[in-house]
């Protein structure tokens, strides 16, 4: 087993993304996912790898753009303002069929918003974020041990599928600290034939380009890319399920909401109340199945979000309808506590009696 | 730990637990009846600050002295004017939580002249031996000199604050401690204590142990 060290959630990301091979990283600066910019400043230039603060968010981006192109593992980081920045090279990266990480610390939001925890970022996260048809894998972490494993399996995921990744993380989540266990130290050797970085005169040259003439090319590129998106939704789909054998009710929450509302759980259950919690651990692809099953079992389900109400709208589409889902929330920096949420589950068990 | 300085400053790698250290060895300084101020001069944390204890500290009847927008939505790091008051007002102990590492410690030059002219300070590294780039006595040594370099204050003394957050095990501390005496052996300073989550104080056997109360968040899973 591997030594245990005290981390920053950022810290955490920035380590394990070196761990899987990443040796390229473009950022700028802002609260609150900084660290993960100043960790890599320290450690990069160490070990051989790119560590570049960019002129701007858009710039960061697209140099993410050239280094994807050329084969590499390779990542950026923000927070909620500087991801909007981001969302043209985004979609390029997408369109351009490219595996890339892209760090999302989220804070309040929308506009400047403020420096405290948001997940109000979700719509912008799962349903595109950029122009066109495309789609990122979305991982949302729920402890700083996450925070490592998970940027590691984005990648994974990212090269597997040559589709951008997103982690999804909040402020909190980026500043807190936690024991973990890093990941082991890996060489991405994933073969990547279509990367620009030379031929060396030994075959056609490859082209990396998100624009197509003919509106029959482009359109057959868009439904090839699905058929992928529809492997990815069938195959790596992650959620946890807690105390949910017995429930007859059903919070869902991810991330830091999800933490708090497994202490409200935990609290509901000795108070009698038979309620469970499933936590989408990829918020793209989103757990509808479990949730679908779910639907049969309980009364009803609140979702616990840090927004107006976005991760709803999905769990509303997976069980159909079939079962009420409410609201419990906060926005713009503030959190829910483990009593308010308490107070919704009791609400919802009002509501089915 | 005979000696008490009227100021005592924390300073040391950032995530080293300097807060923490900050506002219990406040509290401690009080229980021995001294006149008590602290202030938060760190400039690099954005959450997770010595205000979020203020309601502790001020019914302790220890004064807190924050930059003015800590614990808001702007990251805007404005240092009070207060905290003059607290180099300057010879009648009050005062207790300096400074950010993390040598970016942190910049704040510090400021007051500096102001310190070194009364000469009657402690500059505590706080180190913890598991946090990742500062593992060893050597790079915690580094971090140590950066500080050194920004503050333009050399350090007077070392605390030992080694801990895996709630999964501290007594066995972690005793481990760290022969990094700590390495640590002590290195600099020539001395370790002037070792802090301790309080709920497993008793069951670590070193010397001058600090049991030190932690804040407690909405977001630690109490399974």
């Amino acid at each position: 087993m591997a030594e245990k060290v005290l981390m920053k959630g950022n810290e955490a990301i920035a380590e394990a993304a070196i761990r899987a091979g990443c040796m390229h990283y473009f950022g700028y600066p802002i609260t609150p996912q900084t660290e993960i910019a100043a960790y890599m400043a320290k450690r990069m230039p160490k070990i051989g790898g790119v560590f570049l603060q960019a002129e701007s968010e858009v710039s960061a981006i697209n140099m993410v753009y050239g280094v994807a192109a050329a084969g590499f593992r390779v990542m950026t980081s923000s927070s909620s303002p500087g991801v909007s920045l981001k969302q043209e090279g985004i979609s390029y990266i997408a369109g351009a069929d490219l595996p890339a990480l892209i760090v999302n610390v989220q804070r309040g939001g929308p506009g400047l918003g403020g420096i405290q925890p948001s997940q109000s970022d979700y719509f912008q996260a799962t349903k595109g974020g950029g122009h066109g048809d495309y789609r990122l894998i979305v991982l949302a972490p729920a402890s700083v041990q996450e925070m490592a494993d998970l940027t590691v399996k984005a990648f994974d995921l990212a090269d597997k599928y040559r589709v951008p990744a997103m982690l999804l993380a909040d402020g909190t989540m980026g500043q807190m600290m936690e024991p973990v266990e890093l990941p082991e130290p890996q060489n991405s050797n994933v073969e990547k034939p279509w990367a620009v970085r030379g031929t060396n005169n030994q075959r056609k040259h490859n082209v990396v380009n998100s624009l197509y003439l003919k509106p029959e090319i482009l359109e057959q590129t868009n439904f090839e890319r699905f058929e992928r998106y529809k492997k990815i939704e069938e195959n790596e789909c992650i959620y946890e399920e807690f105390m949910m054998d017995d429930a007859e009710y059903c919070v869902v929450a991810f991330g830091i909401a999800a933490r708090i509302s497994k202490n409200a759980v935990i609290e509901a259950r000795k108070q009698g109340i038979k309620v469970g919690l499933i936590r989408p651990i990829t918020l793209w692809p989103f757990p509808k199945a479990p949730l679908a099953k779910a639907a049969k079992q309980v009364k009803g389900f609140v979702s616990v979000e840090l927004s107006m109400g976005q991760m709803i709208e999905d769990v509303k589409l997976a069980v159909n309808c079939s079962k009420p889902v409410n609201l419990c929330n906060r926005v713009g920096g503030m959190i829910p506590s483990p009593e308010q949420v308490l107070e919704s589950i009791k609400n919802l068990v009002k509501e089915a009696e | 730990m005979v000696n008490f300085k009227r100021i005592t400053l924390f300073a040391g790698h950032y995530g080293s637990g300097k807060t923490n250290i900050a506002v219990n060895y406040a509290v401690l300084l009080k229980n021995k009846g001294f006149n008590v101020k602290i202030a938060d001069l760190d400039i690099v944390n954005p959450y997770f600050r010595t205000k979020d204890s203020a309601e502790l500290l001020n019914k302790e009847g220890i004064e807190v002295i924050s930059p003015s927008f800590a614990n808001t939505n702007v990251d805007l790091p404005a240092l009070p004017a207060e905290a003059y008051s607290l180099v300057q007002n010879k009648n009050i102990y005062a207790v300096l939580d400074i950010g993390g590492d040598d970016r942190g410690a910049y704040a510090l030059g400021r007051y500096r002249p102001y310190i070194l002219e009364e000469n009657n300070y402690e500059m505590v590294f706080v180190a913890n031996f598991y946090r990742p780039l500062t593992t060893t006595p050597q790079s915690a040594l580094e971090v140590m000199r950066e500080i050194e370099e920004a503050s333009q204050i050399k350090f007077t003394a070392i605390v030992n604050n080694s801990n895996l957050g709630n999964q501290t095990t007594p066995e972690d501390i005793v481990a760290s401690d022969i990094k700590a005496k390495e640590l002590e052996k290195l600099t020539g300073l001395p370790l002037i204590f070792t802090a301790v989550r309080a709920d497993i104080a008793d069951s670590v056997n070193l010397e001058n142990i600090v049991p030190l109360v932690l804040q407690q968040k909405y977001f630690d899973i109490k399974e």
